[in-house]
């Protein structure tokens, strides 16, 4: 069946099957961020946004998001700048093996869509349901802090 | 110190950072292959089985199956998974496919199919008939009278004792346990069981294989050992190491678990059956009960002191169990004694031994720490109760015991991994620094033994101390090649293995160093066995101290070079030069740059490629230090376990990158926090793990820890690259002993298996009211 949604403002029409993921379709248009671990909405890794929203691509049909807007990693730097939440896990140590950092990317973005001034409870509760092995979580969560702060101009890049 | 460096000890973001940011395409299942057969597996449902047959007819006939294979079409060659030096300290136990199955989940078929649909379409329509055999679950069952016999062929080689299901075997003693333990006051004997633990990276088990237009194997994976993986295919396969070509591009976390070749073996097999490219990626459910995890292990422990708290005997004796195959069993049984039991170093005698068991669980392996944190749960955690028997602080007993710097201990010379090891001299032991400022972090001497009470909740906390290694001395070997462009850059090439340490980061950090240049004119590829030098690969703490003193000796050789060039063409005595900045000067003036320098002697005058390669290997394992203090509380209406801070201080000589030196001491942290607590493996009374997905098995998330506040200590160690040690496992060490303390003392109960759960506490708490 056809399908036309867009990713990162790019309109994409495409033939799918009725019974694919969004994980897999958007890995075969070329969106490699969007990356595979439990395959099964436990672990964040595959998080895009839908309509502004996070959710786990792992486990959402394909067929359901006809006529909607993903946003992937791909779309956050602006040209060679990078987004400030990007810039801040590179800063802080945010990303080791890398293989989470598109799903917190995305998750954090969308608090920060939300929520400009997260407390360091309220970044942890947003971001509890994206696994990281290697970090210990902490670099990860100085990093959205630090962001936050870059988006709101109170500190500089 | 910093100060004078230009790159070191400074947090450089890590040269790969820009790619993982953006989620530019940089792992194995990223690379396109549009033609690749999806492969899969299909596995054992029974945990000890030989197959009577297998009837793979009805599966072929699937549209888009173009092969299956089993142990009828493969030719049968014992090897070990592990990735260790040559020739390995792990028995000859595996096969790619065999007639019998030792575990739930032991390959039985290989299907190589057009679609991932018919694939699995294919593993439903495989028949296979099994004979059972009795399988045995238990470690402590395993090598009695009667067990059956999980390694009865006749071609293994190099266990210990078939017949009683022991893989290995090791027994150490140093002067007279019993006979000291007489003259001691105090004396604990306790036993200690710590179970197995998933390693749960983030990027599955997955390998893409193809023929290369020349006709040779080209292995693409997600490997922490790609040099090993590439002799290991070519025992299996009977290729020659010339034809194979194994890659490693951006890997999605390791921590052991990919330092044993596991899936490449079955997508090369169908690339060199049908000439096709190969692509296998295991599920999530594949990865947890059919790769390897932790070995579980349980030690008797005996610790006596005198009167004044002089540990004077230390013995632990245990079990170790390796699962269904036995990689990594000795080395990872002998690191559970040689890196803990030289911290406390002052003792007149040590006894250390035991049994590696096979069971018919899930193979274990490779996990950061290697031994070392199932064998410090027992030892810290006697000390600590030596202590209450002797109304002593914990936090003193261990601090007047343990090992400082310029000391030693007999355990270096004595145990080594597999074999003996060296003896070595603490050169840099901060251990008291660590000590110090964790103490004062998590509020010890305000909090110990005050049972601080909140209604029906009581804090206590707990403290332990840790050493790792860095590097296999004498064993593991890594090396270096840097080669120069006409624009003063280099290309920095290694074998060691970036598993997203930030190895490649600190690597071009000690080559920028040491030439003199900014981190962007080092530019390093890695982990291609094809184009870099050996390395053993990213295990033992090795890659900063091992690899980066190869680097920093490479780099160290172009320089000299760069320098003779230089007074060659500036006619200057070589010893008047000076490089700076990247540029050579003399001390009239005259000058040229190294990019000057280089375009010269690539297209005018004296033409060469300037390029020098190097290799180390450790003369010694120079240890890490860690003191770790956990704060919990108890619900003591519920015996809800929750952990308020968890305090780590490490000394790992220089942090090249503090930054990312940190990331690995608060990384290790988090995951020895989660097998403390939350991170427990369930097994059907089949032998099927029941927790295999991220579901059912705990990887603890941003909601189950309180604070996690992590340090580095000032250090250097005199023979690391610019002073440093390693920083890789050690973190991981420590929750377990601290956190069980802790529990201790809010609680005064002492739980001695882990992972601690709360309805442990809480049977306690009942059974005291009781």
């Amino acid at each position: 069946m056809r399908i036309a949604f867009t990713v990162n403002g790019r309109l994409h029409e495409l033939d799918i099957d009725p019974g694919e993921y969004l994980l897999e379709v958007l890995r075969r248009i070329g969106y490699k961020s969007v990356r595979r671990s439990c395959n099964s909405a436990s672990c964040g890794t595959c998080t895009v946004l839908l309509n502004g929203k996070p959710i786990l691509s792992c486990s959402t049909f394909a067929v359901s998001i006809d006529g909607q807007n993903i946003e992937t990693v791909e779309g956050m730097a602006d040209g060679d700048k990078l987004h400030p939440i990007q810039e801040a896990i590179l800063e802080e140590g945010g990303a080791q093996c890398g293989y989470c950092i598109p799903g917190v990317v995305m998750t954090g973005e969308a608090l920060l869509r939300e929520n400009p001034d997260p407390s360091d409870e309220e970044i942890r509760l947003a971001l509890n349901g994206n696994i990281c092995r290697c970090t210990g979580y902490e670099p990860q969560n100085r990093a959205i802090k630090k962001a936050a702060q870059v988006m709101r101009g109170e500190i500089d890049e | 110190m910093n100060d004078s460096f230009v790159t070191i000890g400074k947090s450089m973001k890590k040269v790969d950072g820009l790619a993982i940011v953006r989620g530019k395409p940089a792992y194995t299942p990223d690379y396109d292959m549009p033609d690749a057969l999806v492969v899969k597996l299909l596995r054992s449902p029974h945990a000890h089985a030989i197959i009577r047959s297998i009837d793979s007819s009805q599966a072929l006939s699937i549209p888009g199956v173009v092969g299956i294979f089993t142990y009828q079409d493969v030719e049968r060659v014992p090897y070990t998974r592990a990735g260790q030096g040559y020739p390995e300290p792990s028995p000859y136990d595996t096969y790619l496919l065999d007639r019998k199955v030792r575990y739930v989940g032991d390959p039985v078929a290989v299907v190589a199919a057009t679609t991932e649909k018919a694939a699995l379409k294919a593993l439903r329509k495989i028949k296979v008939e099994y004979e059972t055999l009795d399988a045995v679950f238990d470690m402590k069952e395993a090598s009695k009278e009667g067990s059956p016999i999980i390694h009865d062929e006749s071609d293994c080689s190099g266990v210990y004792d078939n017949s009683r299901n022991i893989a290995a075997h090791f027994v150490m003693d140093i002067g007279d346990v019993e006979k000291t333990l007489e003259e001691c006051e105090f004396v604990i004997r306790r036993t200690y069981h710590v179970d197995t633990q998933l390693h749960a990276a983030l990027e599955p088990h997955n390998a893409l294989t193809y023929l290369d237009p020349v006709g040779r194997l080209v292995v693409i994976s997600s490997t922490q050992v790609p040099f090993h993986c590439r002799r290991i295919l070519s025992r299996i396969l009977k290729k020659p190491i010339a034809e194979i070509r194994v890659i490693k591009p951006r890997i999605g976390g390791g921590f052991g678990g990919k330092q044993s070749v596991i899936a490449e073996p079955y997508a090369a097999l169908v690339t060199l059956k049908t000439g096709k490219p190969a692509r296998i990626a295991y599920t999530r459910e594949e990865v947890s009960m059919a790769t390897n995890i932790r070995h579980e292990m349980s030690y008797d422990v005996i610790v006596g002191a005198a009167g004044d708290g002089k540990i004077k005997a230390i013995s632990l004796h245990g079990i170790s169990n390796t699962g269904a195959y036995g990689e990594h069993c000795l080395t990872t049984f002998m690191v559970s004694g040689s890196k803990t039991l030289p911290l406390y170093n002052k003792v007149d005698a040590v006894h250390f031994g035991g049994d590696i068991v096979y069971t018919n669980l899930p193979p274990a392996g490779a996990y950061r720490g290697y031994g070392a944190p199932q064998g410090l749960f027992p030892l810290d955690c006697a000390i600590d109760e030596l202590a209450y028997e002797m109304k002593m602080d914990p936090l003193k007993l261990k601090e007047m015991n343990s090992i400082r710097e310029g000391e030693t201990s007999p355990i270096f010379e004595i145990m080594g991994e597999g074999r003996e090891g060296v003896p070595q001299i603490m050169r840099s032991c901060k251990l008291q620094e660590c000590i110090d400022l964790g103490r004062k972090a998590i509020g010890w001497d305000s909090k110990w033994g005050k049972k601080k009470r909140n209604g029906n909740k009581v804090r206590g906390v707990g403290c332990a101390l840790a050493m790792q290694g860095s590097g296999i001395p004498k064993i593991d070997m890594g090396a270096a090649t840097i080669k120069m462009n006409e624009d003063g850059s280099f290309n920095l090439l290694v074998g060691a293995t970036d598993l997203g340490t930030g190895s490649d980061t600190i690597l071009a950090q000690i080559a920028a160093e040491v030439l003199t240049v900014p981190l962007e004119k080092i530019i390093v590829y890695s982990s291609d066995t094809d184009l870099t030098p050996f390395d053993v690969g990213a295990y033992a703490s090795s890659t900063t101290y091992v690899s980066g003193n190869a680097v920093r000796l490479a780099a160290e050789k172009v320089k000299e070079k760069v320098l003779d060039l230089a007074a060659e063409y500036l006619e200057k005595d070589r010893s008047e030069l000076t490089l700076e900045s990247g540029v050579i000067r003399g001390k009239d003036g005259s000058s040229v740059s190294l990019s000057e320098l280089c375009t010269m002697h690539m297209y005018t005058f004296n033409q060469q490629q300037i390029s020098e390669s190097a290799s180390y290997v450790g003369e010694e394992s120079p240890p890490p230090f860690a003191a770790s203090f956990a704060e919990v509380e108890i619900d003591t209406d519920t015996g809800k376990i929750t952990l308020v801070n968890f305090v780590s201080y490490a000394d790992c000589g220089l942090a090249l990158n503090p930054v990312q030196a940190m990331g690995q001491l608060e990384g290790g942290s988090m995951q020895g926090i989660g097998w403390a607590l939350y991170e427990d493996i369930i097994y059907g009374k089949d032998g099927r793990m029941l927790t295999n997905d991220f579901f059912t098995y705990k990887v603890p998330s941003r909601m189950d820890y309180g604070k996690l506040t992590c340090g580095l200590v000032d250090s250097y160690e005199p023979t690391g690259p610019f002073g440093a040690k390693s920083i890789g496992e050690i973190g991981i060490d420590t929750p377990i002993p601290a956190i069980s303390n802790a529990i201790f003392d809010a609680a005064g109960i002492r739980l001695r298996h882990a992972p601690f759960k709360s309805e442990r506490v809480l049977f306690e708490i009942l059974n005291m009211e009781v």
